[in-house]
């Protein structure tokens, strides 16, 4: 008979404590944003953080509360900014053309000095806290490679000489490379733009020749012999205006004495 | 005076962590860093409060006059699920803000044995309602000023020059050990001594 009450009372209680859930969660139940979730389907996955929110659920959420614009998704691009326009019923906005990083720099431990050798952990960041790194210029590359630790494609690469580029192929925009780099040598540019100005230096062209081989020394000569190559010299040092047509770049590169004017390639 | 030697029974001397070892797998787990040690001790407390209560009634008004008593570890285990389920809800639907700080260590609880172990505890010892639900209380703020202990340790391990073998959860165990040694201190003496 006590056998027959033991599991007469465990299947009640089972029973009621299940029923009373059941009963909790339709009463609890918390409405979840269901514009959110189809928007977080269309969105890339990639929680690369480009858009500046917390991962693409960040995103979603903010774009379904109609706090943030449409268009941020650097992966996602055009494509992804149409989708959510469509989810969303707006006009398709704000989608900005595709932006790559670049390094702007083409130093290395042979075209450019040295103020000491560094020899501690390899992280561009920690080798910045001794002296703004071992570059005599402040504002170069450090090579070792922060930005290739970072990148969530791949995107970045080092060769034998430490010269660290940016494969624009691979490249999703996410901003993650300008963020850690400690010089700021890595800036998005147009993934359009054919070339780019590989030098960082804010330094007067004299001490720039000094140290480095393959810096900008700021002379002027592409904005002035070339006026439509887009190049515009500003605290000697050139920076392509990637708005206008840029048709005499090529020139203004073959022209450069220092060749600093490379292709994006 | 009863919940004053209760409070300081299951905060000191009868430390869940510390002495009884009940409950290691959050201790261990969930004390990597001092904030979310925080929130797992107090969702812990408040469980085990609850817990202490819901299982004295269960066992009093609906296993003992049925003469069940043999089922209060299945009875209480089915009770303490359900229990978090619901809190759990709750939370999530009145505090959203409280849910994003507890909700991913709730769940975590259900399975706790130390809120298994206060709910029989709570029966062996014979307490009443009240007790029961100090006993909870300090047996939870036992448990959370283990964690934050263990975390704020952990944090320094973190830093610190570890052999390799021992790095992590090893060498936290070793220092879990050390503090249980230092907790032995506090025994039933003590409590006669503080309150005559």
């Amino acid at each position: 008979m006590s056998i027959l009450y033991a599991f007469l009372v465990i299947s009640a209680l089972g029973l009621l404590l299940g029923l009373g859930l059941a009963f909790a969660a339709k009463k609890f139940a918390v409405k979840k944003d269901v514009v959110a979730e189809q928007i977080l389907e269309v969105l890339p996955g990639a929680n690369c953080g480009g858009c500046g929110f917390p991962g693409c659920s960040g995103y979603a959420a903010a774009l379904s509360a109609k706090t943030a614009p449409n268009g941020l998704c650097p992966p996602g691009g055009a494509a992804v900014a149409a989708k959510v326009a469509a989810i969303l019923g707006i006009e398709e906005s704000g989608t900005s053309e595709k932006m790559v990083a670049f390094v702007h720099c083409r130093g290395n431990h042979e075209l450019s000095s040295l103020d000491y050798q560094y020899d501690g952990i390899e992280d561009c960041n920690a080798a910045a806290l001794l002296f703004k790194g071992d570059n005599t210029c402040k504002y170069g590359c450090l090579h070792l490679g922060s930005c290739i630790r970072v990148c969530p494609t791949s995107a970045i690469s080092r060769d034998e000489k430490g010269n660290v580029t940016v494969n624009p192929e691979l490249c999703i925009g996410c901003k993650k490379c300008t963020l850690v780099c400690p010089t700021k040598v890595i800036r998005m540019i147009p993934a359009r733009g054919s070339h780019a100005i590989a030098c960082n230096s804010n330094d007067p062209g004299a001490k720039v020749r000094k140290i480095c081989k393959v810096g900008c020394i700021g002379c002027m000569i592409c904005e002035k012999k070339f006026p439509d190559s887009g190049c515009k010299v500003v605290n000697y040092l050139s920076e392509i205006d990637y708005g206008k047509p840029m048709t005499q770049i090529a020139e203004a590169a073959q022209a450069c004495p220092t060749k600093c004017i490379v292709e994006a390639k | 005076m009863s919940y004053i030697a209760i409070l300081i029974t299951y905060i000191f001397i009868n430390n869940f962590i510390f002495t009884q070892f009940l409950g290691l797998c959050p201790f261990i787990g969930v004390s990597k860093n001092s904030e979310s040690a925080i929130g797992m001790g107090i969702a812990v407390t408040f469980v085990m409060g609850l817990a202490s209560l819901i299982t004295y009634l269960v066992y009093h008004f609906l296993l003992v006059p049925l003469q069940l008593q043999y089922l209060q570890t299945l009875s209480f285990i089915l009770v303490i699920a359900a229990l978090v389920q619901f809190v759990e809800m709750i939370i999530q639907k009145n505090s959203p803000a409280l849910y994003q700080a507890l909700g991913i260590f709730l769940p975590l609880i259900t399975t706790n044995c130390a809120v298994l172990g206060i709910a029989i505890i709570n029966i062996t010892q014979g307490y009443n309602l009240m007790e029961s639900f100090v006993a909870g209380i300090a047996g939870g703020l036992g448990f959370t000023l283990a964690i934050i202990l263990m975390s704020n340790l952990r944090e320094k391990l973190d830093l610190s020059p570890v052999r390799k073998a021992f790095k992590g959860v090893p060498i936290a165990f070793v220092s879990g050990g050390l503090m249980a040694l230092a907790f032995m201190a506090f025994d039933k003496a003590l409590l006669t001594n503080l309150l005559g």
